[in-house]
């Protein structure tokens, strides 16, 4: 008997003793999926392999969607991770819940020095308050170009890729006059059509400047440049320039481009890794976002997913994700990332390092850093820090469902947009309600 | 009058226990706090919310998409249960008949019920793709006439069609048993009085099947109110513009992707009232026409 107590004993000291020199555990949520989710995997193998500290259990959640809204389940049953990959249009709740470790705070508090300023403003800006704290880290990072078909563009005698969509309309005809039976393949993205083309012509998409200076705000997107320029693309699509090109019509505008078919489609900077996979049979490059003549061209913003820190965690957890953070926010790792994706630098350390090293010299990266010019255009402005509205998502869904109505010819851009702005208004009253009496920090 | 009745004992409530506690966690636990839900503003993160009465119920009902989608629903539900058990009958009474191959044919019928609504949803996804699935042979003969982009009416076939093949394997099995529940000695005696195979069909059989006739059309129609989500969201994403929104599918869209919690728990109880309503209906009009003999 007292034998067994002593090997029980004896089995308890050791299992206690290993798990002291065990590393510290933290999990880490995201929702990128296929060849971009196996880089994710790869940096926390990295990560993990490159100390003997912590080790962050990285699991894929299926899709940023999904990666916030199991978050949200988990947190609400306080078996959340410590980090999550949240894209930016679902973080409006998580920043009036006050349920996250605001990355400024944290680092300051485990003692991880970081360089703020070195962040690019287009993208600092996105991601921190008022008071120019970060919330969250900002890592994968993209904005929108358009790619086009250098063949095609040589063939109708266009030397030059346009950057005002007066020039863009010239290219259509010219490429029409050459022979080429579809210039644009058109896919409806809020995200391009209306959040990053109101950003380069600084124009407003909501009141209170995008939403950051209050919760009573209301979206002014059907009373801008913006009507004019849906109704471009309506005409150009009844004029046979462009096409609709999306996955229930049948084929999504890139794979419609990198079969030949079209000649131009609008997409973000993360898309150039993929078409150069892809091996387009054709000479090809990107091009800025067009804007239109008279108006002031500004920056764009990020578009991406950023690293939140959530609330409710140990001390030790959020020493390992901070350092983990501070592992993902190096040259070297940064580098990582874009050779082995579409994503774009964060810090401009880094992007100057990589211009010396003549890294966007050589393929498949030439050009790729077109996407910085876009983003670093001008200083940002109060119009063209982001976008911070509740609802994003809603709001995005009915622009896109009245856009496509309208392009259907069920009714004039006008109403569609009128439509969508009063139903968008709707989800913001809905959010100010729900968070009565708060603001964004 | 004396009564028939058992005595109490504990051993009843001790079995019926596990079933209750079942029950309890997943139906009436989530009804309940739907239901709480349904009137009040509720913050996803938690942190609290707010009491609003019947407004996410005002909201809800005075969106006229919103009776779009009850709309579409209703018509989704109905055309694949009539196309549904349709089938079924069809494929039972042949199976019944024991034609050449039946063997097969019985346990190869049955299988699309494994098959899960989101594959289901995959699978026509290639069949009716504009640009390369089984349908864009009209669009060779006639351009651009299918296009689910562009054509709601065609969005919601799809969709009737999907729903359907995945329900005709369960209306099938219960078709088949009961027509081989039928006492031969029956059919033989019409066959003997002269009814040939097709008078028998719809003298004899047709009426000896309504009971299971009743019920296939409750849960036919139960289940495609509810059991269409994965369809929707692999086929068409409740496009184009709203036009395959069904209620459910707006449920997941409005509480999981948007966000609201409140107004997909107000969407949660309104369908299901619905369903209740209609299978009160059901119960109340259509029961008297069968014969439970």
């Amino acid at each position: 008997m007292t034998q067994k107590l002593a090997t029980a004993a004896l089995a308890l000291l050791a299992t206690a003793g290993s798990a002291s020199a065990e590393k510290i555990k933290f999990e880490y949520w995201y929702g990128l999926t296929g060849d971009l989710g196996a880089v994710v995997a790869e940096t926390c193998n990295r990560f993990n392999a490159a100390q003997d500290q912590y080790e962050a259990v990285c699991v894929g959640q299926d899709g940023y969607e999904k990666a916030v809204q199991n978050t949200i389940a988990a947190f609400r049953a306080g078996k959340h991770p410590t980090l999550l990959q949240s894209f930016d249009a679902g973080t409006a709740d998580l920043m009036l819940s006050g349920e996250f470790y605001p990355v400024t705070k944290l680092m300051a508090d485990t003692g991880v020095a970081v360089d703020w300023a070195d962040y690019f403003p287009g993208i600092a800006n996105y991601y921190s308050s008022k008071s120019g704290e970060f919330f969250s880290m900002p890592w994968n990072s993209s904005t929108p170009v358009y790619y086009f078909n250098k063949d095609h563009f040589s063939k109708a005698g266009i030397t030059e890729a346009p950057v005002t969509w007066e020039g863009m309309e010239e290219a259509f005809k010219a490429l029409k006059a050459s022979g080429q039976a579809c210039s644009l393949a058109y896919a409806p993205s809020s995200w391009i059509d209306l959040e990053q083309f109101s950003m380069a012509h600084n124009i407003p998409v909501a009141s209170n400047n995008n939403g950051y200076d209050g919760l009573d705000t209301e979206l002014l997107f059907n009373t801008t440049l913006h009507v004019q320029h849906m109704e471009n693309i309506q005409r150009w699509m009844t004029e046979g320039y462009a096409m609709l090109r999306t996955q229930a019509a049948g084929k999504t505008a890139r794979d419609s481009f990198v079969e030949g078919e079209c000649s131009v489609f609008f997409s973000s900077i993360a898309d150039h890794n993929t078409i150069h996979k892809l091996k387009p049979a054709f000479g090809w490059d990107v091009q800025i976002i067009p804007t239109y003549e008279g108006v002031e061209r500004h920056n764009t913003v990020v578009g991406g997913a950023s690293l939140w820190v959530l609330s409710g965690k140990t001390e030790d957890e959020y020493k390992a994700a901070a350092a983990y953070l501070a592992f993902l926010a190096t040259k070297e790792e940064q580098q990582f990332l874009l050779e082995n994706t579409g994503y774009i630098p964060v810090t401009k350390s880094t992007y100057e390092a990589l211009l010396a090293e003549g890294f966007y010299a050589k393929e498949p990266f030439i050009n790729r850093d077109i996407a910085m010019k876009s983003l670093t255009y001008t200083e940002p402005t109060e119009l063209t820090r982001g976008i911070r509205l509740g609802g994003m998502i809603q709001i995005r869904a009915e622009w896109t469902a009245e856009v496509e109505a309208a392009l259907a010819g069920q009714k004039t851009m006008k109403e569609a947009l009128d439509t969508a702005v009063a139903r968008g208004n709707e989800q913001l009253a809905r959010f100010a309600q729900t968070y009565a009496g708060k603001s964004f920090p | 009058m004396r009564r028939a009745h058992f005595k109490f004992s504990w051993i009843v409530p001790l079995l019926l226990a596990p079933q209750l506690l079942v029950i309890f966690t997943f139906f009436y636990w989530p009804s309940a706090q739907a239901l709480y839900w349904a009137f009040t503003l509720e913050q996803p993160w938690g942190g609290g919310n707010t009491w609003v009465g019947f407004e996410n119920f005002r909201k809800v009902l005075s969106d006229p998409y919103y009776w779009g989608s009850v709309r579409v629903s209703v018509i989704y539900a109905l055309a694949t249960t009539v196309l549904a058990m349709g089938m079924a009958l069809t494929l039972a009474l042949f199976v019944d008949r024991q034609l050449a191959g039946y063997r097969v044919w019985r346990v190869g019928i049955i299988w699309p019920y494994a098959v899960a609504a989101p594959a289901v949803g995959l699978a026509f996804q290639f069949v009716f793709n504009p640009g390369a699935g089984i349908f864009s042979f009209i669009n060779t003969l006639a351009p651009g006439w299918w296009d689910l982009s562009k054509y709601p009416w065609q969005a919601v076939t799809a969709i009737v069609i999907a729903g359907a093949w995945k329900q005709v394997a369960y209306s099938f099995i219960f078709f088949l048993a009961a027509l081989q529940s039928i006492p031969r000695s029956l059919t033989e005696a019409a066959a003997m009085d002269g009814a040939r195979p097709l008078r028998r069909m719809l003298d004899l059989q047709l009426p000896l099947l309504t009971p299971t006739f009743f019920f296939l059309l409750v849960i036919n129609i139960t289940d495609s109110f509810t059991d269409s989500f994965g369809i929707v969201d692999t086929l068409t994403g409740g496009g184009p513009f709203r036009a395959t929104d069904l209620m459910v599918y707006k449920i997941y869209s409005d509480g999981f992707r948007g966000f609201d919690y409140s107004g997909a728990a107000a969407q949660s109880i309104i369908l299901m009232c619905l369903v209740m309503a209609l299978t009160f209906i059901q119960f109340r009009y259509i029961e008297r026409r069968v014969h439970y003999t």
